[in-house]
């Protein structure tokens, strides 16, 4: 909102008034309009800082991972499921083992927390009493406030063993152990979203229905949810962009074997997990460490995809509301 | 199966969901604080770790914790705050303001060891910092940079449009205006975006792995450029990495459960003061 010159004008008829020269005004009135400009740019380059630190993380992965395309090859990476860079001779770089197995516990997650966030986020938005919703809220913030890196302790001290008894396991360190941990991460992202879409959904929908004689249930799971369901969707799609990049949580739990299975009572080793690990032991710019970046080009890359996705489904959801 | 029946069984397993949910963190809760009190002792906080970390305290991972926080702080939080000002004050619709919050969005996406990935390239190796303090801090403060944005745009939100107006009709320039009377009123919101921002980030483990955390040091940091111990690669290093694990679990407990009561006293002063601030916003 830009001053009205009007206003302007009557600043330097006030100036003038109160004993400048008109001139003398004039000048001020332009210093302060300057003065005013260069405020309004420094702000925007602070807003378009954002722009630039996305746009530097991908140039700066992908310049490094560019080496380890010319010196490898593009079809070692993905049309290879051994990843074992230490290998004596000649080391393998195939990433397809690790992709399956950020897959496998993102879906082992989600298979656990869609169902649990999204009948939890219908509690509290359809069912809870506001002296209820005091607790369960701040508890939902709580949960999303534990770091990775305890959930990953308590996989290793709690869950670890309880799976080894209830399968008969040697080793409960495995994707199974991973999936329940990256559930619980992902829920609190479910929950809140899903939560918001759901009481976004218009009243009336809702009376409408219940004066046509449906129940409380039937409205609920033929109005509410249907209506809500994009951003329902779109909650599970960043839920499932947080497990695919979830670091700490799976290198502690999921027994990091770099092997290609479709087990969840095996060890595995993902995407995330092999960046922690390797990282620290690679020298500086050797074919080792561009390949490093080469999985982390791939891990930004898909979760930029999901990301975006989740984006597109909710700005389309927002204009239906409108 | 009657309508009555099935609205029962619906509504009782979703009540069993959300109690299922909040039995998670019931369990997480009490199983690190029951056994982590056991360990807690003033000895605990303020000694060194001792024979190989199997004794003594965990001083240095929490002033290492509190170095990098400062340092986030010090980092995100102008620019977080002028970014949000731009955002809600100065923008106009447009396909820049669009482009803008797509990043943002994104940002708040891209996974941490990704961001560590960015931090080893930029400020380790191109800014030649070297592992150190400033270099985490640095990198744990773009990754809050995101949300510190979001926080301070929804704080901006909450001050009415007739503060602006008013002063904009007194003659005042739009800097002017921003200055004395929206500012002021959403400090308080800000804060609470920011309390919330530095309990992530003094959790982050995986963005600090390779730009500063050290798995032991015999000393204190003395300044920005050295290495430093840090709460959550301590117990990283005590659960997974440790040469006598069964010994040090109590330790591991112990870090774990300072770690947790740091966030969880950072999370709730953040609820507080919202809480009042609400209050104050409504009287």
């Amino acid at each position: 909102m830009e001053r009205p010159i009007a206003m302007q004008l009557e600043d330097t008829l006030m100036e003038a008034v109160r004993g400048k020269s008109k001139a003398k005004a004039f000048q001020d009135t332009r210093k302060k309009r300057l003065k005013e400009r260069m405020i309004e740019k420094f702000f925007l380059l602070n807003g378009l800082l954002a722009i630039f630190i996305l746009g530097g993380i991908f140039t700066l992965l992908f310049l490094k991972a560019f080496p380890a395309f010319r010196e490898i090859g593009f079809w070692q990476f993905f049309g290879g499921a051994v990843w074992n860079p230490n290998a004596y001779g000649t080391p393998q770089y195939g990433i397809l083992s690790l992709i399956v197995s950020t897959l496998m516990v993102t879906l082992g997650a989600l298979a656990i927390a869609v169902p649990l966030g999204v009948a939890c986020a219908a509690y509290i938005s359809e069912a809870a009493s506001p002296k209820a919703k005091e607790i369960l809220k701040p508890g939902i913030e709580i949960l999303a406030a534990i770091p990775s890196v305890v959930v990953g302790f308590l996989g290793i001290v709690l869950v670890n063993p309880l799976l080894a008894r209830i399968f008969g396991i040697s080793n409960g360190l495995n994707a199974l152990n991973g999936s329940i941990l990256l559930a619980i991460m992902s829920l609190p992202t479910i929950i809140s979203l899903s939560e918001d879409a759901l009481r976004a959904v218009p009243r009336s929908y809702k009376e409408a229905s219940l004066a046509l004689g449906a129940n409380r249930w039937q409205t609920l799971a033929r109005v509410s949810v249907p209506s809500a369901l994009s951003g329902i969707i779109a909650s599970i799609m960043l839920g499932m962009g947080r497990a695919i990049g979830e670091t700490m949580t799976v290198l502690m739990a999921t027994g990091n074997a770099p092997a290609l299975t479709f087990n969840f009572l095996e060890a595995i080793q993902t995407m995330t997990a092999t960046i922690a690990i390797e990282l620290g032991e690679v020298p500086y710019n050797t074919p080792h460490y561009y390949a490093l970046f080469v999985i982390g080009l791939v891990l930004f890359v898909m979760t930029f995809l999901v990301n975006l996705v989740s984006d597109l489904i909710l700005q389309k959801y927002q204009e239906v509301e409108r | 199966m009657s309508k009555k029946f099935t609205e029962r069984l619906g509504f009782f397993l979703l009540a069993a969901a959300t109690f299922l949910v909040l039995l998670f963190l019931g369990v997480i809760l009490f199983d690190i604080f029951s056994k982590g009190a056991g360990v807690l002792s003033w000895k605990f906080l303020s000694q060194a770790p001792r024979q190989g970390m199997t004794e003594g305290g965990i001083f240095p991972a929490i002033l290492g914790t509190f170095l990098v926080s400062v340092i986030t702080v010090i980092f995100a939080v102008p620019l977080g705050m002028f970014a949000a000002v731009y955002l809600h004050e100065y923008a106009r619709p447009g396909k820049v303001t669009r482009l803008i919050r797509l990043a943002i969005r994104n940002l708040s996406g891209v996974p941490s060891i990704v961001y560590g990935l960015f931090g080893v390239v930029l400020f380790v190796q191109s800014l030649r910092l070297g592992t150190s303090v400033l270099s985490a801090g640095l990198t744990l403060g773009l990754l809050t940079l995101p949300w510190t944005i979001t926080a301070c745009e929804e704080a901006l939100k909450t001050v009415p449009k007739s503060y602006r107006e008013g002063a904009l009709a007194l003659g005042a320039t739009k800097w002017y205006a921003i200055r004395t009377n929206v500012l002021p009123y959403a400090i308080p919101g800000m804060l609470t975006g920011v309390i919330l921002g530095l309990a992530r980030a003094a959790g982050e483990t995986a963005p600090i792995l390779f730009t500063g955390a050290a798995f032991f040091l015999p000393s204190l940091p003395k300044s920005i450029f050295d290495q430093f111990m840090a709460l959550p690669y301590h117990l990283y290093i005590l659960s997974t990495q440790h040469h006598a694990i069964d010994k040090v679990r109590p330790i591991a407990y112990g870090t774990a459960m300072v770690l947790l009561g740091l966030i969880l006293m950072l999370s709730f002063s953040a609820i507080w003061v919202r809480y009042r601030y609400r209050q104050r916003m409504k009287g």
